[in-house]
């Protein structure tokens, strides 16, 4: 990070904030509705990123990691008729303790191993789902009927199925994260991540424990993704195992290449861009996964790294 | 004076390839040591075993009275043994500030040090003549500018021994003279142990030198001693600054 005034940052972030806020008003109900879905998943983003982005981890099982957000908030509503608020850390705490236990047993490896050990670690959860299908519903998923999704704070009461508050309440989430990776990625900590990354052995001579370091690292990325599948399961009403399936670990990765890694605004623009390009193809196409992929080849062709990467090396040299 | 480090017949193989023979070695608080020896005599192998860089096939290495022998490199520089990379290795996609505020942000956090990261950073590079790079990247510095961050790195780190692995090499006479002052000052707080090919520069820095020969310490004395020693001359002196 070069020359940048923390007030500087910290305004962009805060605009980006108070720009989806105002669109809120300003979409049509479908957008309004894909825009809540994208806020939502761009968290999951934003949890790749931190381990992918900042340390240099390319996990490719981090859809364990959303979907025990995912079921740790929907079947604790779904099974014991818990508020949504605790089940939201339900799924927060199942998805941080599951990225303990993964990160003690795959950080002993590191590079393609460890892609391959968290991928396995990911199947393996993604087939104890469709066994325990009696709890889980297997892959036909379980539906959370909208009287399990209202908050009641005092005398207020929020349905979240409406569709503002649902949007406000995936932008919450959304802006909350976003400050929190910012902080992150200011601080000292962030900046041994970083080190971790570039030279892991140089760190190490620094004086850091880097396991240690990556740990919570992977902790900390675990419990942001279970965040978002638990606002998922909350907001939008489904559990289901295609969540936990290898599609949802490779794409956060392209979304994250896509808007930028190591950015922290990247994962939102890498979200929206993905969504958008599907959305638009689809609608007149069959063949739209076909264009999908042209789009990202030319992306990476382009940006090899990603909508913001390349803008912070080209222009903006203080992005975060 | 008890020595502050000391080693017992430390080893290290490489296949049948004996780069660190059987060494017994000590070093006293205060004195700049220098290492000197011909290409591939073990040098670099010898301080890699000091600060946990490699592990030792044998042997053992005390440091301030306790056996670090097994102890991994990082818990060695929270000890204050702090080494500098013969190849250069900072940080390239970094900038000077950040390369050295993550040894001032471990001091801080070990408490061996106070103040504020920017301050303790800006400390580092000003005795390095690096402060008006701060907000360079690394990779974007000259080859003398990232040795010099090298060491600012090591400074950085508080050090109570400071090894610097042929910190001269490629750096302009000037940068040279520079540099003699540089370890001078930090030999008032520390000790500095110097792997050096440059002979004036050894001279006239080191209070004694080791002279390292196919892994095993051929002769060890003050600057007279050494010049004098005719073994030395053949293995080394006469050989590659003949
Ligand atoms: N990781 C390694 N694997 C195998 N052999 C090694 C390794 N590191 C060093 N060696 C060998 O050990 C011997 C000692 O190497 P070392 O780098 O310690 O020498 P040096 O005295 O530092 O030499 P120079 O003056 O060239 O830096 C050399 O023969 C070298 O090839
Ligand atoms: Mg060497």
């Amino acid at each position: 990070m070069r020359d940048a005034s923390p007030a500087t940052t910290y305004a962009l972030h805060i605009g980006v904030i108070a720009l989806l806020f105002a669109l809120n008003f300003v979409l049509p109900d479908y957008h309004q509705g894909l825009f809540a879905r994208i806020m939502a998943l761009a968290v999951f983003a934003m949890g790749y990123n931190l381990l992918f982005g900042y340390v240099g981890l390319l996990s490719l099982g981090h859809a364990m990691f959303f979907s025990a957000g995912l079921y740790g908030a929907g079947l604790t509503v779904y099974h014991l008729g818990w508020g949504v608020p605790e089940a939201f850390i339900a799924g927060i705490a199942c998805g941080a303790l599951l990225a303990l236990v993964i990160g003690l047993l795959a950080l002993r490896t590191s590079g393609v191993a460890f892609m391959i050990v968290t991928m396995m670690f990911a199947q393996v959860f993604y087939l104890l789902i469709l066994y325990f299908a009696a709890w889980t519903g297997g892959d036909q998923g379980l539906v959370i009927q909208q009287a399990s999704r209202v908050v009641s704070i005092g005398a207020a009461s929020f349905d979240l199925t409406d569709p503002t508050v649902r949007y406000m309440s995936a932008l919450a989430l959304f802006a909350v994260v976003l400050l929190i990776t910012l902080a992150i990625v200011r601080s000292r900590f962030g900046r041994v991540l970083v080190a971790i990354r570039e030279n892991e052995e140089r760190t190490k001579m620094l004086g850091y424990d880097t396991v240690a370091n990556k740990l919570v690292a992977v902790v900390a990325s675990g419990a942001i993704c279970a965040a978002s599948g638990a606002a998922y399961a909350l907001l939008f009403g489904y559990v289901g195992s295609s969540f936990a399936s290898i599609q949802y670990s490779i794409l956060p990765l392209l979304w994250v290449l896509l808007g930028g890694a190591a950015t922290t605004l990247g994962p939102l623009i890498g979200t929206l861009f993905m969504y958008y390009v599907t959305d638009i193809t689809s609608g007149f196409t069959s063949a739209y996964l076909l264009i999908v992929g042209v789009a990202l080849i030319l992306l990476v062709l382009f940006f090899p790294k990603g909508v913001l990467g390349s803008i912070r090396e080209r222009w903006l040299g203080w992005l975060p | 004076m008890k020595p502050l480090l000391t080693t017992k017949g430390l080893s290290r193989n490489f296949g049948g390839l004996r780069a660190v023979d059987g060494v017994d070695f000590a070093l006293m608080p205060g004195e700049i040591r220098a290492i000197i020896g011909p290409n591939g005599a073990g040098k670099t192998t010898f301080v890699s075993l000091l600060s946990g860089r490699i592990r030792p096939s044998s042997g053992m290495i005390v440091f301030d009275g306790a056996d670090i022998t097994a102890m991994p490199a990082y818990k060695r520089v929270r000890l204050g043994v702090a080494y500098t990379f013969q190849i250069t290795s900072v940080f390239a996609n970094l900038t000077a500030f950040d390369n050295v505020a993550l040894p001032v942000q471990r001091t801080l956090t070990d408490g061996r040090s106070k103040g504020q990261v920017r301050s303790g950073v800006m400390a580092a590079l000003e005795r390095t003549g690096l402060a008006d790079r701060a907000g360079t990247l690394a990779a974007h510095l000259s080859y003398g500018h990232q040795r010099l961050l090298e060491v600012a790195m090591g400074l950085a780190l508080k050090p109570r021994l400071l090894i610097l692995d042929e910190p001269t090499q490629g750096l302009a006479d000037g940068e040279i003279d520079n540099f003699i002052t540089l370890v001078r000052e930090i030999a008032k707080d520390a000790t500095v142990l110097l792997i050096e090919h440059n002979m004036p520069v050894v001279m006239q820095l080191a209070n004694r030198i080791t002279v390292f020969n196919s892994g095993k310490i051929l002769a060890e004395g003050t600057p007279g001693e050494i010049r004098a020693h005719t073994q030395v001359q053949d293995a080394y002196l006469g050989a590659t600054h003949g």
